[in-house]
Parts: structure tokens; sequence; C-alpha cells
């Protein structure tokens, strides 16, 4: 069994071309070590993928103290599936990786707060009428919060997760929020809540590696996760939003919405508002003879209005929960460029607020071009290169200019 | 400055004793054999597990016909109470609320069966009054379940007082023994329980070994059904290496128990000593009669899982209570219906202590431990505010 004197003891064997940026060090306050002259510990997420499995391993080869921590954040007792991100199986993956690395690993139980901060809201915005994102809120207030908090009280200063982003210390000190190398794989987009404290405190070791290279590098080691799939988009869904909304509010009336145009056409009655979402295209639940999309869902309406494509494009949105990483907005202005969900490519756009210190508040991004698909809930993130320089939560469409 | 880390948590499971390893390894190697076969390899695996049996009546003051080799504790437990209620006629069953999981889920599923089910609560001592054992008896009782000595708390049961309450009113008593055995004297005949199950991996035997004793004349109807080994008590071919082991511990066991009541007893004066020092720190159930290597200890206001991990990075492996299958930790279940308050229930943990430890490790303990205590109070005490 490997204890973390060991390796501490052991010399550092850093992966060639790894290139995560140790910005702090053991002169920075926020990452001293309580026994003086030891590195300081890093607790890695473990979820039994692939991802965070090379991200532990990583950081092991780096020979710094490492403790391995998964969270148990959605009890499924009751229907184990393998491949998801939350399933029992998986943690034991996580074990067992952990063994493999010679990692010490624990599992915390954190499906309260996951339920609360997560799945609740999650449901909540479906009923409302909005499409959630819920790996953002996941990543604000468990990843990097409660669990970085439970970390802490283990002794870890800083949490390493198996995220496709980088951390960065521009020239100014602040710590910045990069994409990963590999575009395909970049998770920045979930990670625009982060605050300087929490990103000083984080690390990220596949930010620079594709997913190539970090399923190779599993191989190589003989990790018993190497061959894993991917995990699904959202790990507590394992059957339809509709099913799982009705599952967790089985009081919830399963009334048929109302489908309208926009000149107000009524296309007959399909499934409930809660099964809709802006710029959704298939399985509208009714027949029009032309291709629609859904343009508004209205619950207290209790109606879906559909439209042409054309009509789906805005010039902007208005927001709400404005963030800026760097903890105010960028001194030479509020050009960017804005994706306004996580597989979008991103367009020019101006943030406008109308709050002073910027840190958080109502704002209103305004797009170089008419963008379709701008759903309430979902958020919009500012990017400037391959900086992330913030975002906010997508309240609404901005009418037309 | 690798030092290999300490293991206090001898009540989840014992290393193996190299006296047990050394009688085990013929059979790990050399020999094989079926005790059910006629031939030569058969009656030399035949002779080993009926040594085996002979050692471990001895342990607990039984004849060897009495005794039934199975694979675990859990499981030996578990067929005493399918046993009793197979024939489906329901019934009444009393358990405490101190018994070891295998009776209380077994009990939970006899619930479901027609079969009406008592729990006795321990009161704040960590122990359960014979005489709360006789109030609850009724002319359907078919089986009561008391514990000679608890696995989280150490805590001993006044079993031959509540065998005796029992006997009178005819209902069979079973006394689960596994954390007993080798850390306490067993005499079945004192002991005047109808069935007794101990299991050697809790005293420096193999897993994979546990034996029930069932009282001559009482009834028993196997949970395993198949071949007609241990008496057409439970089917299967014996796990002759882990029997030879059982054997081996038990009779380790019996000569050296006044030895490791003394020794066990004597580091675990020197670790509570200590924790005496700490001025947070809260004995459970201290002065009740109890086992001589178990501590179980709360720090008011930490919570026991953060300290158990802490201290596991630190070199020290100890526990919260029970060992859970998937790692996760949660209050004590024990310590709740002792009424002890849930947040003290979580702040505990639990020293067991083994053979194999000794005074220095002991004293290295001590100070890492209140080290990891301080830096856990000095969280709590942080304002929330550096986020």
């Amino acid at each position: 069994m490997t204890r973390g004197r060991e390796r501490a003891a052991r010399p550092a064997s850093p992966v060639a071309g790894m290139g995560v940026l140790w910005v702090g060090g053991s002169s920075d306050p926020l990452r001293a070590s309580p026994r003086s002259g030891e590195p300081p510990l890093t607790a890695v997420a473990m979820s039994g993928g692939l991802d965070s499995s090379v991200a532990a391993l990583l950081l092991e080869r780096q020979g710094v103290p490492v403790v391995g921590l998964s969270m148990l954040l959605w009890d499924r007792s009751q229907q184990v599936r393998h491949g998801r991100c939350c399933g029992s199986l998986d943690l034991g993956d996580a074990r067992r990786v952990a063994e493999q690395i010679g990692l010490p690993h624990y599992t915390l139980r954190m499906d309260g707060e996951f339920r609360r901060h997560v799945v609740d809201p999650f449901v909540d915005s479906y009923v409302g009428g909005r499409t959630p994102s819920p790996c953002i809120s996941c990543n604000t207030e468990i990843k990097f919060e409660a669990f970085r908090e439970r970390a802490r009280r283990l002794g870890a200063g800083r949490i390493a997760t198996g995220h496709y982003a980088r951390i960065r210390r521009g020239e100014d000190g602040r710590y910045e929020l990069h994409t990963a190398v590999d575009e395909s794989k970049d998770q920045s987009y979930f990670l625009f809540e982060l605050t300087q404290e929490q990103l000083s405190r984080a690390v990220f070791p596949l930010g620079e590696l594709t997913k190539v290279e970090v399923r190779e590098l599993a191989r190589e080691a003989g990790l018993a996760v190497a061959e894993k799939g991917e995990s699904m988009e959202i790990c507590f869904v394992d059957r339809g939003v509709q099913e799982f909304v009705e599952s967790e509010r089985p009081e919830l009336p399963r009334v048929p919405a109302r489908v309208t145009t926009t000149a107000g056409e009524e296309l007959g009655e399909g499934a409930p508002t809660y099964r809709y979402t802006v710029g959704q295209r298939r399985g509208l639940g009714v027949a029009a003879g032309r291709r629609l999309y859904v343009l508004d869902v209205q619950p207290e309406a209790n109606r879906v209005v559909v439209g042409d494509r054309d009509e789906l494009l805005v010039p902007g949105l208005v927001g709400r929960g404005l963030h800026w990483i760097a903890g105010e907005p960028p001194a030479d202005g509020v050009e960017l460029q804005v994706r306004i969900r996580s597989r979008h490519p991103g367009v020019d756009a101006t943030v406008e607020t109308g709050v002073a210190n910027g840190s958080t508040g109502a704002c209103r991004v305004r797009f170089s071009g008419p963008q379709p698909g701008v759903a309430p809930g979902q958020a919009a993130v500012f990017y400037r290169g391959t900086q992330v320089l913030g975002g906010c939560w997508i309240e609404g469409a901005l009418g037309a200019a | 400055m690798s030092v290999a880390p300490v293991y206090l948590d001898h009540n989840a499971t014992t290393p193996l004793d190299p006296r047990v390893a050394e009688a085990m390894l013929p059979w790990l190697g050399g020999l094989h054999g079926n005790p059910s076969s006629v031939h030569s390899f058969g009656r030399a695996a035949r002779a080993a597990v009926e040594q085996a049996r002979q050692q471990v009546a001895d342990l607990v003051g039984g004849s060897p016909p009495e005794v039934a080799f199975m694979a675990s504790g859990t499981e030996a437990n578990n067929a005493v109470l399918m046993s009793t209620f197979a024939d489906g006629a329901g019934g009444h069953l009393v358990i405490s609320e101190l018994e070891h999981p295998s009776i209380q889920r077994a009990a939970d599923r006899l619930e479901t069966a027609n079969v009406e089910v008592t729990r006795l609560r321990p009161a704040a001592d960590g122990v359960v009054g014979a005489a709360a054992v006789a109030e609850v008896l009724r002319p359907d009782t078919r089986l009561a379940c008391l514990m000679l000595a608890n696995n989280e708390l150490g805590t001993l049961q006044p079993v031959a007082d509540a065998a005796a309450a029992c006997r009178e009113r005819g209902v069979p008593l079973l006394c689960d023994a596994v954390q007993a055995a080798g850390k306490h004297p067993i005499d079945v005949g004192s002991l005047g329980a109808d069935y007794l199950v101990v299991a050697a991996h809790k005293f420096n035997g193999p897993v994979g070994a546990a034996a029930l004793w069932v009282r001559e004349g009482a009834g028993f109807a196997p949970l395993i059904l198949g071949g007609g080994q241990e008496r057409q008590r439970r089917a299967g071919t014996e796990n002759v290496a882990a029997l030879v082991g059982f054997g081996a511990c038990a009779a380790v066991a019996s000569s050296e128990l006044d030895h490791r009541i003394e020794r066990l007893g004597s580091l675990r004066d020197g670790l509570e000593a200590g924790l005496a020092g700490s001025p947070d720190a809260r004995l459970h159930c201290a002065s009740s009669p109890r086992l001589p290597h178990t501590t179980h200890v709360a720090f008011p206001g930490l919570v026991g899982e953060e300290l158990v991990v802490r201290l596991d990075l630190a070199g020290f492996a100890v526990s919260t209570g029970a060992a859970c299958a998937s790692g996760v930790v949660e209050p004590s279940r024990t310590l709740l219906a002792m009424g002890v308050a849930p947040e003290e229930a979580i702040a505990s943990i639990r020293i067991s202590l083994g053979m194999s430890n000794d005074e220095a490790e002991i004293d290295r303990f001590l100070p890492v431990l209140a080290r990891e205590v301080e830096a856990l109070r000095a969280l709590s005490a942080e304002p929330v505010a550096a986020r």
C-alpha cells in the first residue's frame, strides 16, 4: 500500500508536455500547507470515468501528495447501471483506479447537496419553461464549493478535476480560465461561474491534452477504465427528461400543452410544456407540414409557441447573474465573443451592464448578427480568444432593435 | 521516513496470526482433498476439518458434534433466524438494536413474512438488560437474539441472565459472539444460549470460516441445501484451509486468552489515559462491562468521518463504527438507539486494538490524533468567509 508520505519522498516525474502551470507555490498563503515544507495535499475528484482517472494519474506522477475523493451524488442503488457518472459501479471503478495508481481514496456522500443545488433546480427549471444547464450548477455549487470545502476539511488545500480547460495566471497576477487544447472536448463553458479564489485552488491536469492522448495515457498505465466510453450528457437523467420530471414531481398535472404559431394558429395539443425547450425541432407532437421550431415555452398559459427557423433568430439576450472571472469587467471594453449554449461556436457581441461593479446582476448581450436558439435557463458565456471572461444566465431574448 | 501505517481497527478484521498462516499453508499448496471422499486424500482433509472442529468446540466450551462450520458469521446468524421461522407459521422474534446487521436485516425480511419483531433498545450504557428481554417474551416468541459483545462499543451483554429468562419460557436464544471470541471467555455451558456464532477473522484467523454452535436438541433447518456436509446443517464442500486456520486461531486464543485480555486491557488503558488528557474527548460506555480492546470516543462538534480520513492520511487506521461495503459512512444506528444525539454520534470514532499493537504505536497515535482534532477544530472555527 502506498501512502502519501512515501509518494512525497519519491522524486517528481512530471509528464513531458503536460504543461500544467503550477502557479502559487508554497509562498502563496492560500496554498500553504499546515505542515511546513510539504507540498499541499491535492484532492482529485474521481468519478470513475476515464478523464478524472487520468487526471489522478498525472498528478500522482508529479510526485505531489494526492488523495482521491469520489462524490456519491445521486443514489440509484435501486437501479444501478454501468457507464453513468453516479452509479455505484462507477464509484467502484474510482476505487479500483485509485488503488492501481496507489492513491488513498474515499467516498463522500453528497447526495443531499446535489439534490438541493442541482437536481431540484433542474426540475423546477423545466417546470418553469426554461432549459437548465445543470453541469454549470454542479461545478459552481458542488465541485468547486461543497466538495472543495469537504476536501479542505480533510486537509486538501486544492482540488483537481478531469475537466478539459486550462487555468493560467495573468501578468496582473489574476487567475485566468482558458479553453482546453482539445477544442472538441473543451468544457470551459461549464466553468464560467468560477471565482478567483476557486481558480486559485483548482488544477485541471487535462487542459493541455487531447482526448486521444488521455486515453493513450490510461492504456499505457493499464488503468481499468482505459476503454470506458463517454459519460452521458446529464448524469442523473437515465430516461427522457419528461419521464424524469414526472418521476420527480408526481403531483404535476400532466396536461398537454396547446401548440400555436406566432400568428396564433392552433396546431393542436402536444406534450406537457416541460417536455419542450427553445430551439427544439424534433418530437413537437403536432404536424404542420413544414419544419417548425419551438420559439417560446409558456407554462402559465400552458402554451408552446412554434415557428419557422427565421423566427428563432434574435439580436441578443437579457441576462442575470452576470459574473466576471477577473472580478470586474475587462478594462479594455466589453466587445467579446459569446456562446449561448455549450456547443455554440460563438458570436461577436457586446455586453451592456446596468450595474456599476459588474460582479452580479442584470445585463444585456447584443450579438453582431442574429442568432437562433436563445433558450432561457442556459448560460451565455463570454470569451476572448481562448480566455473565458465570464458570463450570465439567459433570462430571455432581446427584443428586435 | 516511510513508516508502515498503524492498524487500530481490529473490530473490522484482524491480521492473520503467523502461527495460523503456518497451519494453513499445507492446505494452500501441498495437500488437497474433499473431506467427503473415501480415499486417502479425503481422509486427510476430513481429519484436518475434524481437528479444527475440536479446537473450535474447545474455544466455546462445547462438544464437536454441536459445531457446524459456515462461511461467515453473517451466514450463521441468517441461518438461525431463517431456520426458526422456516415453517412459515409466523410468530414472535425478539432482537436487540445492538445486533449486527446480519440479524437486523434478516429480522426485517422475516417481518415481511408474517413474523412480529420486537427490537430492544440498549440503555445509555450500551447494554440491553436481561429483564428487558424477559419482559417482552410472549407465548408465541420463537427466538430471542442477544449478542455477547457489541462490535461498535465493545459493551458486554448479560447473555447468561437473558438466556435463563428465555429458558424458563421455553424460548431459544441466539448469541452472536463474533466480536467476543478471542477477547473474552466464552462457555456455552454457563451462557445457556441455544445457538452461538463465532468467526475466525475477528481473532487473527482467516476470513471465510465461521461456526454455528447448536445446543444438542435445539432445532435447526439448514439455509444452504445440497450435499450432506456438516451433518446436514450446511451443504457445500468444506473450505479446508480456512477451517484449519480457524481451528488454529481458536487453539491459540484458548491458550492465550488471559494474556490477551491483560495485554489488550493495558494498551487500551494507556490509550484512554491519553484521551482523558484531551479536554473535549468524550468516551462512550467506558464504565460499562466491555471487551478489553475497544474504545469509542466522541469529539463533539467534529465529523468522525473526517477525522478517520485525516488519521488514515497520517498513517493510522481507525473507523467511525461498522465497516460499510460502499465506503460511505453514516451516523451509527447503535449510538442513535442508545439515545446519543445525532451530532455526537457523527462526532465519534472507534479505536479497536489488537495483539500486534504496542505501546509505542499508542504513543505515536495520541499526538497525531490530538493534532488532527485540533486542525479540524480550527477549520470549524474559521469563518466561512474565505471563499
